[in-house]
């Protein structure tokens, strides 16, 4: 018995192990796009690299002027996911988060 | 192997022979009475005609003997009611007696004889059986290639390379890979990013075969993802980065020389099978299993070649100094990985120092370009040293740390040159920094390694990455068999 013809079913296509994690992916509904800013919490995610201050700065201005109540956050480093804690508390408290990446 | 496929044994004695086994033939007397006085089966594995005379059940195609684990002919087993109570194997006539309850047994025969391998473990028949009745333990999905599907294209068409052919992983070859370790396929290995997926054993094996590896590579390969995927060497971040840097995997210890390493000429380059695939397995399971693509989450500008596998071994033997291991701190003859963040490596010549200070400024002068010749503190370093640069230092009596203490000595470099600004870039540190002088690299950042070609007064510097607990640190892992 080769190992060739063990691998192979009697109509000829090679059978091979999946070498990927198998993942299903759940398929999420995105929440509709709000019509309106106006007294909404957003929240702002500084992800700590270089002048993403001065990004998130602007956009926090921009959005008090349309009505928004602005919530900051960071992560700790930008080479790592951000923390459960902080992503936890972005979904309780905030309707939309904005993630920026500067540089 | 799953307990519903075992078939079970019928009760009373049961004895497993072969023909070709002269302890066989020698019982085949007693085989007789035990079946005249009681209850015997007979399992044979090469031919079911032997014992001639005798009612035999056929075991050519070994199953029985495969799945109650026979490793030596003649094995007589006690059963009762389909379980096993005990056995013994080749022909003791005080252990025959003890299972059959009997006196007497082989008179004339010596008390001892000791049996014949098993046809269910000759390596010819293992590894197939093992496919054809043990391959369930396996968990993964099993891909069907289409008839006319090219086994080499087709893991190309699903994502599954880095651009280089690789090995398709047939049961077969995935159980051979699994021979490689003790630890059961199922075991979890690491959490692998980006996807977060955890990894068992089996998979770490379905893409260690397909980079080639041999299975006694896979521990080293097992210890390389479980380093990778720690909080400390931070393998997402590597990842993601738009750096050119990905683990490199230092290779220290007995196994370097079990598995046939190359710690010598060409260390970095091509033409030893185990630099060139532990690290592309650790590769491919970043890939496969965690989703890390280039274009995808791997956003890297330039990235390296040493992306495709950077993995290589010190030469202890040749070194003047104690491997890198110790100084990270394993004990000697611990076999290690070490996973650096490293960047393509570059040359240091310096063809006429026979001083070890002049030959400590030209590395210091070098490294200090690394990343930007402005920047500091960020990131770490490995230095290579070839045996023809290590002599200077040896043969002066220099220590690895005499060397690392004058090196970050020479590598204080005055804040005015390294402001941004200064020597007319833009680059460098903030204006408002308050120190005289500022270290290239922080305490421990620049690991010291031995390897290289005999000859050529050379050093290597591989640079690394964003440091500390903010980015990747070298991170070392025991090798578990």
């Amino acid at each position: 018995m080769s190992g060739t013809h063990n691998s192979e079913a009697p109509s000829g296509g090679v059978v091979v192990l999946d070498p990927t994690g198998e993942r299903s992916l759940p398929v999420r509904e995105r929440i509709p796009r709000p019509a309106t800013l106006e007294g909404l919490d957003l929240a702002l995610l500084d992800i700590s690299k270089a002048r993403g201050d001065v990004f998130m700065d602007r956009l926090a201005d921009l959005f008090t002027e349309q009505g928004a109540r602005v919530k900051r956050f960071s992560k700790p480093t930008f080479t790592k996911p951000a923390p459960p804690d902080v992503r936890r508390q972005i979904a309780e408290e905030c309707a939309a988060v904005v993630e920026a990446l500067a540089d | 192997m799953t307990d519903s496929a075992r078939p079970l044994l019928p009760s009373g004695l049961v004895v497993f022979v072969k023909r070709d086994c002269p302890t066989c033939e020698l019982v085949v007397p007693v085989l007789e009475n035990l079946a005249e006085t009681g209850t015997l089966t007979i399992f044979s594995q090469d031919d079911p005609s032997f014992p001639s005379g005798m009612s035999v059940e056929d075991d050519t195609a070994l199953e029985t003997s495969w799945h109650h684990s026979v490793e030596t002919v003649p094995t007589l087993i006690a059963v009762e009611e389909g379980v096993e109570r005990s056995r013994t194997e080749g022909w003791d006539r005080a252990d025959w007696e003890r299972l059959a309850s009997r006196t007497g047994l082989g008179p004339g025969l010596p008390d001892f004889r000791p049996g014949c391998g098993s046809l269910s473990v000759d390596p010819q028949n293992a590894l197939d059986l093992a496919v054809r009745l043990g391959a369930s333990a396996m968990g993964s999905r099993r891909v069907r290639y289409a008839p006319l599907e090219d086994e080499m294209e087709a893991a190309f068409d699903r994502g599954w390379t880095d651009g280089l052919p690789v090995v398709p992983p047939t049961e077969r070859r995935v159980l051979a890979m699994l021979q490689g370790t003790s630890r059961k396929p199922d075991e979890p290995v690491a959490v692998v990013p980006p996807d977060l997926v955890e990894c068992t054993v089996e998979k770490v094996a379905i893409n260690a075969v397909m980079a080639g590896c041999r299975p006694e590579y896979l521990p080293v390969v097992l210890a390389a993802v479980e380093a990778a995927c720690t909080e400390r060497f931070n393998m997402h971040g590597l990842l993601a980065t738009t750096m050119p840097a990905g683990p490199v995997i230092i290779v220290n210890g007995p196994i370097r020389r079990a598995i046939g390493m190359n710690s010598g000429g060409n260390v970095f380059g091509q033409g030893n099978r185990a630099n060139a695939t532990i690290g592309r397995a650790l590769q491919l399971v970043i890939r496969n299993v965690g989703g890390g693509r280039p274009g995808e989450v791997d956003r890297a500008a330039f990235g390296n070649p040493g992306k495709l596998s950077f993995c290589f071994a010190e030469d202890e033997e040749g070194s003047p100094w104690g491997p890198l291991s110790a100084d990270l701190g394993a004990k000697p003859g611990v076999s290690t990985v070490t996973l650096f963040p490293g960047e393509g490596p570059r040359i240091i010549v310096d063809q006429l120092s026979r001083e070890p200070d002049s030959l400590a400024r030209s590395y210091a002068a070098s490294l200090r370009t690394l990343i930007h010749p402005k920047l500091v503190l960020a990131f770490d370093c490995v230095l290579a040293i070839g045996p023809e640069h290590a002599r200077v230092f040896s043969e002066a009596g220099w220590s690895k740390e005499q060397l690392t203490a004058r090196l970050h000595e020479l590598l204080m470099i005055p804040t005015a040159e390294l402001v941004r600004g200064a020597g007319g870039m833009a680059e460098g540190v903030p204006e408002d920094v308050s120190a005289p002088a500022l270290p290239k690299f922080r305490p421990g950042g620049l690991l010291i390694v031995y390897c290289g070609g005999d000859a050529g007064l050379f050093s290597t510097m591989i640079g690394g990455w964003v440091t500390g607990e903010v980015g990747s640190q070298p991170t070392l892992r025991e090798i578990r068999s």
